[in-house]
């Protein structure tokens, strides 16, 4: 199978991104209304974020992100805008957790060698990302097997639909 | 080698050797959602193709978030997620009834089980000795389909209890003092596990509100033994029959053994806007209040509403400052009239809000206005998070809130009492 590769510019933001400032709680009428709620994606972090995100951008938060409540309402916003993979020092674990859950990549890398707007290509099948606007290479942490069967899938409700289990391969 | 409370209860539920970074599947004793996390669960379990709900005895609804709805919206989530109750015969919990962590400690929890909810406090159920961790909906869906999940077991760290509280200190000052020393992410994918000598004088109502912020640290559970406190709880709640003892080895592997000498500690509070932020509650002695509110799952137990009512006992919140309580349960409500607790809160001017989650994450019952400043007893104090990104939280104990609101600022407990 060909490597899996991505491109596309940054967007940064800093540590502890909350799921509150993902997407607030006082927009809990709107969750049954994806495409209303995601107009609201990261407006308390960053209100200039929905109007200047492309398709194929990727966020790139620092540590922590998505600290806070259950909600998988968080990555699917974000996907919803356009992001096509998560960057972070480290990510909270229901979060992270959720990302893949939604198809979503997240991937735990020192973001700080990488800048707003910076050109980036990830290669998703070996968990490295290049930034091309700096020339600089960040290996990033591993996922752990059924995650990243979960992840090809496109996500954990698609994988269950195929496999109709979870398949634990033992090493 | 011997194994942690993580360890035991994983290997026990998933039929095999469960160490510290294996994946398992494990069945689940318990799975439940929310009012504002079930929607989504329920889409996602029927466009998965699933119709049942593997053991409806074992799943639950909550509508607790939004309770009352204040919005249409919101009511017609509540009759989505109604519809799905009686379709898949699983228990609901209506408006009114209470928060879901309050009512499955009360109802559900039992020592040694498995509980995945739709919530991130579902980590308070640690208190009985329960493997109790939030998830997003899509894993609550394929867990109510199959009766099971997956996990990664945990490396646990270990939070050896010394000590007595001294006066005016509570297990809330605890865990803030603890998830300050720690930080946000100190502990992410990690167990928090308690023990220690201390236990003994730590009561099922207190390891409620350390479990629930285990996970304000990162964590993935907050563990406690099940002892003779936990069968004390369950007997009150007439199931003395879920009572099992349950203990970690004494030779169990812990990534890192925290010490705390509980007597050593002083009323705390986290300042704006991250619950780590915490810092001795006299460093903001003196700043003004809007609001106090005193509820949720981590602080509106019986014993949480009894400590604010001595406090507020023949007093009157100051003029400035509004007051809101809310019941964690329906039962917490009940015995608080029975007591007369609630009389002496309206009294002393508070507002009595509905058992459920209130105003804690700013969807009703107390949204903030502009620059206002509230001091609550809920876990979590991120911006926007009371309805409102230009409002500011500091979380701090029922007594911290109780004494702060007479005063109209925040107050050092000790002052008042």
């Amino acid at each position: 199978m060909p490597d899996i590769i991505l491109k596309g510019e940054a967007i940064k933001l800093g540590d502890n991104i909350s799921t509150d400032l993902i997407i607030p709680g006082r927009y809990a009428h709107l969750r049954s209304n994806l495409p209303q709620l995601a107009k609201h994606a990261l407006e308390d972090a960053d209100p200039t974020f929905v109007s200047r995100v492309r398709p194929g951008d990727f966020l790139v938060a620092g540590k922590n992100f998505g600290l806070g409540s259950s909600r998988e309402h968080a990555p699917v916003v974000i996907k919803m805008a356009g992001i096509s993979a998560i960057l972070a020092k480290s990510a909270a674990r229901i979060f992270f957790r959720n990302a893949i859950n939604q198809g979503m990549p997240v991937l735990l890398c020192d973001t700080d060698k990488i800048s707003d707007g910076d050109q980036l290509e990830i290669n998703l099948s070996h968990g490295a990302v290049t930034n091309l606007t700096s020339g600089a290479k960040l290996s990033c942490s591993k996922t752990p097997p059924l995650m990243s069967a979960i992840l090809g899938e496109g996500g954990l409700i698609p994988y269950i639909q195929k496999h109709k289990d979870f398949v634990i391969t033992k090493h | 080698m011997g194994k942690t409370l993580a360890e035991k209860i994983l290997t026990a539920r998933a039929k095999t050797d469960a160490r510290a970074g294996d994946i398992v599947v494990a069945n689940v004793d318990l799975a439940f959602v929310q009012d504002t996390t079930g929607p989504l669960t329920v889409r996602q379990f029927k466009e998965s193709g699933f119709r049942k709900v593997a053991e409806p005895q074992n799943a639950v609804i909550f509508l607790d978030h939004a309770a009352p709805s204040p919005a249409r919206q919101l009511s017609n989530d509540h009759m989505l997620l109604r519809r799905f109750a009686h379709e898949t015969s699983c228990h609901i919990y209506e408006v009114g009834d209470g928060v879901c962590h309050q009512l499955v400690a009360e109802r559900f929890a039992r020592p040694g089980d498995i509980i995945v909810g739709s919530d991130s406090h579902t980590v308070t159920a640690g208190a009985l000795g329960a493997f109790a961790t939030g998830m997003g909906s899509s894993d609550v869906a394929v867990a109510l389909a199959l009766g099971k999940t997956w996990f990664r077991v945990p490396e646990t760290f270990f939070i050896n209890l010394k000590g007595v509280f001294s006066t005016g200190v509570y297990a809330k000052d605890l865990i803030l003092y603890l998830i300050g020393q720690l930080g946000a992410d100190g502990a992410t994918y990690k167990a928090l596990e308690f023990g220690g000598e201390a236990l003994a004088h730590i009561a099922v109502p207190e390891r409620l509100t350390i479990a629930n912020m285990a996970v304000e640290a990162g964590a993935k559970v907050g563990l406690f033994p099940s002892d003779e406190a936990t069968q004390e709880f369950l007997a009150a709640q007439n199931r003395s029959d879920s009572y099992r003892p349950l203990y970690p080895d004494a030779d169990a592997h812990y990534e890192r053994l925290i010490s705390l000498n509980m007597a050593e500690l002083e009323p705390m509070a986290s300042f704006p806007h991250t619950v780590d932020n915490a810092f001795p509650v006299s460093l903001a002695r003196g700043i003004k209040i809007q609001q106090v509110f005193i509820g949720t799952c981590t602080n509106g137990r019986l014993e949480d509403l009894a400590v604010a009512t001595s406090i507020l006992q023949g007093k009157k919140r100051s003029p400035d400052t509004r007051l809101l309580v809310a019941p964690a349960s329906r039962q917490v409500l009940t015995q608080a009239m029975d007591n007369g607790y609630i009389k002496t809160l309206i009294e002393a001017g508070a507002v009595i809000l509905p058992p459920g989650c209130a105003a804690c994450l700013g969807l009703h019952q107390g949204v903030l206005g502009d620059g206002e400043i509230c001091l609550s007893t809920a876990n979590r104090n991120f911006r926007g998070r009371m309805g409102n990104p230009e409002a500011m939280i500091y979380l701090a104990s029922p007594a911290t809130a109780a004494a702060s609101a007479i005063r109209g600022e925040i107050t050092d407990p000790r002052e008042i009492m």
